[in-house]
């Protein structure tokens, strides 16, 4: 009798449907989705390949050249020092890549790992923890993020630094919250009973159960952070010229140019505008995605 | 010596209503290689005694207030957060109630037996793979090496409580507990890993306490059995003799609230009247007294102590003062 439990049901009939179907399910779901996914991939390749994609060193001042309205030769015209405005903006989507990137990668996994813990222990811990928190939150993000840029000083590992440190609070608390419910399920308790560590069941059986929230919270974060960045750079606290930054572009730009030379702020502008738009709509439709309860309207 | 021996056994759990005595005082022993089940009705303090013995009491709010739990002559109750866990999932597995949510989702089932494997013994991890085969195919497994890459939402109930059944096992204990191992499980499927599990540990010699509120389970596989009421052992015997010859007012109505097939068809259970007492207001006096026909004065004095009682066999006790008594009663 210990042998009669196998499967009778033949495999074909979990099959899943062919590759094609399934992503054209997903156009038909989230269109928008679709669209920023479309915008993310040509950030992120014009961040690859920039050198491969610029027509001009972006840090070439030309003074032949200055202040180009757009045409044949500079498509986008040139700035008040002759620099091509579409190479510096294929090399500024490097720094917001790289920057935003960085910054959510590091942002969510750091919350990840205190938010699991906090749900894990609980306690004292739990508390004590969630209330630092809570002053980390308070405080609006972009004045931590300038406050730290003052103390640790420009340049973008900084600027990293300054940017991560706002988002972890916020992921730690939303993965808390899911952690909480996967600590009340028994197989954590079962993993005790299975002697392993604190260590290994908050990191490899608790946190794999996390990843929605997770990832949720990283999409959302790039967008903030290339907001961040550009915000930053734009104060002057954040990268510093002559790297090719959106942000220092169009205050280069908006200052003097906004009515004799457009072409200068405008760009950067609508480049800071595109990613952020292109990396919200991605995470917006990565979360109906993730999340079942959406995912049937 | 006995593998494991719980002696004056005190968990609380600290509430906003008052402390409660979840687990009040109770003692018992586990043989090599002997079943011990543990019955009772919900709230009775069954499973604590079980988490107790691992240390698997959550605390706060939970502490495990006094007594001693020897196994293989070591204290568990004196060993530190590293020492014990060792003995968790190697000396000492644990199968869960709950088989559909006891295994983690993300861990295809060979990650989750094989790293249970590695994590208590000095092995390869393809020795370690040869071991998650033998055991899902001890288990009785179909296609073990498909299974293996399987998720548990791959797995009806019946083979995840297997696959739990596995990594008990895993490590070659010398316990096995099990807190209700079927109550999640379709009857019909409860039988066969009753089966199994009887079968397992008497081949490979493992002790098993199963913890339970089904006495049809105890009657078959059970060597002893103590009964719990309100945090402690109210009486312990035998299955024969907590079956045929109960010598405790409430195990005589927990057998009497049982539906049996040798009764005439719609003759009615009789239930024990009334609630379990609140556990942050015992008094001084018997437990199962508001609830007990042979109630009498001695009993609102002082708790009966559990004594040994006359009996078919040895080793039977009960806690009940009019327990010469029940025998008329029993008949």
């Amino acid at each position: 009798m210990a042998v009669t439990t196998g499967a009778y049901v033949s495999e074909e009939v979990f099959e899943r449907p062919p590759l094609q179907t399934r992503l054209w399910a997903i156009v038909r779901a989230q269109p928008l989705g679709i669209a920023g996914a479309f915008i993310v991939l040509v950030m992120v390749l014009s961040a690859l390949f920039a050198p491969f994609i610029a027509p001009y060193d972006p840090e070439l001042n030309d003074f032949g050249a200055m202040l180009v309205p757009p045409g044949a030769s500079h498509l986008l015209g040139t700035d008040e020092f002759g620099r091509d405005i579409f190479s510096r903006l294929v090399w500024g989507a490097r720094t917001a890549m790289l920057v935003g990137f960085s910054c959510a990668l590091l942002g969510s996994t750091i919350g990840l790992l205190i938010g699991v813990a906090s749900a894990y222990f609980g306690g004292k811990f739990d508390i004590l923890l969630q209330r630092v928190i809570d002053i980390f939150i308070a405080f609006p993000s972009i004045i931590l993020a300038l406050t730290i840029v003052t103390v640790l000083g420009t340049g973008t590992q900084n600027v990293i630094i300054a940017i991560t440190i706002p988002l972890i609070p916020n992921c730690a608390r939303v993965v808390r919250s899911s952690a909480l419910a996967i600590r009340e399920i028994p197989y954590v308790d079962a993993a005790r009973a299975l002697g392993f560590g604190h260590a290994r069941i908050v990191l490899r059986h608790m946190a794999p159960n996390v990843m929605a929230p997770y990832l949720i919270m990283m999409t959302t974060f790039l967008g903030q952070a290339i907001l961040a960045e550009a915000g930053l750079s734009f104060l002057g606290l954040g990268v510093q010229e002559p790297i090719p930054a959106w942000g220092l572009m169009l205050q280069g730009g908006a200052q003097e140019y906004a009515e004799s030379a457009p072409w200068v702020p405008i760009f950067p502008g609508v480049a800071i505008s595109l990613a952020v738009f292109g990396f919200n709509l991605f995470g917006d439709a990565l979360r109906d995605l993730l999340d079942p309860k959406l995912r049937q309207q | 010596m006995a593998l494991l021996e719980i002696r004056d056994l005190v968990t609380q759990f600290d509430t906003t209503a008052g402390t409660v005595q979840a687990v009040d005082g109770i003692s018992y022993t586990v043989e090599e290689g002997e079943t011990v089940a543990v019955v009772g009705e919900s709230g009775c303090g069954k499973s604590v005694s079980a988490l107790s013995v691992l240390r698997l009491i959550p605390n706060p709010p939970g502490r495990i207030a006094g007594g001693s739990i020897r196994f293989m002559g070591r204290n568990l109750l004196e060993l530190d957060e590293e020492e014990i866990r060792e003995i968790r999932g190697r000396d000492i597995g644990m199968v869960f109630q709950e088989p559909m949510t006891s295994l983690n989702p993300v861990l295809s089932v060979g990650v989750q037996l094989t790293e249970t494997v590695l994590r208590h013994q000095d092995v390869t991890m393809a020795a370690a793979q040869e071991r998650a085969l033998d055991l899902l195919r001890m288990v009785g497994i179909s296609e073990p090496e498909r299974r293996l890459r399987q998720y548990p939402h791959h797995l009806s109930g019946g083979m995840r409580q297997r696959v739990m059944i596995a990594l008990a096992l895993s490590c070659e204990p010398k316990l096995i507990i099990a807190d209700e191992p079927t109550t999640a499980l379709d009857v019909t499927i409860q039988a066969q890993i009753l089966e199994l599990m009887k079968d397992l540990t008497k081949r490979l010699g493992v002790a098993l306490i199963v913890i339970t509120h089904n006495l049809g389970v105890v009657a078959r596989y059970a060597d002893r059995v103590n009964v719990m009421y309100a945090g402690r052992i109210i009486e312990s015997g035998n299955a024969r003799q907590i079956y045929h010859y109960p010598r405790h007012p409430y195990t005589l109505g927990l057998l009497a609230s049982v539906p049996r097939l040798d009764q005439p068809r719609g003759s009615r259970l009789v239930p024990i009247e009334g609630q379990p007492p609140d556990l942050t207001r015992l008094d001084g006096g018997g437990s199962f007294r508001p609830r007990c026909r042979f109630v009498e004065p001695a009993c609102a004095e002082a708790r009966p102590p559990l004594v040994r009682v006359e009996s078919v066999g040895s080793g039977h006790d009960a806690a009940c003062f009019r327990s010469a008594d029940l025998v008329e009663a029993a008949a």
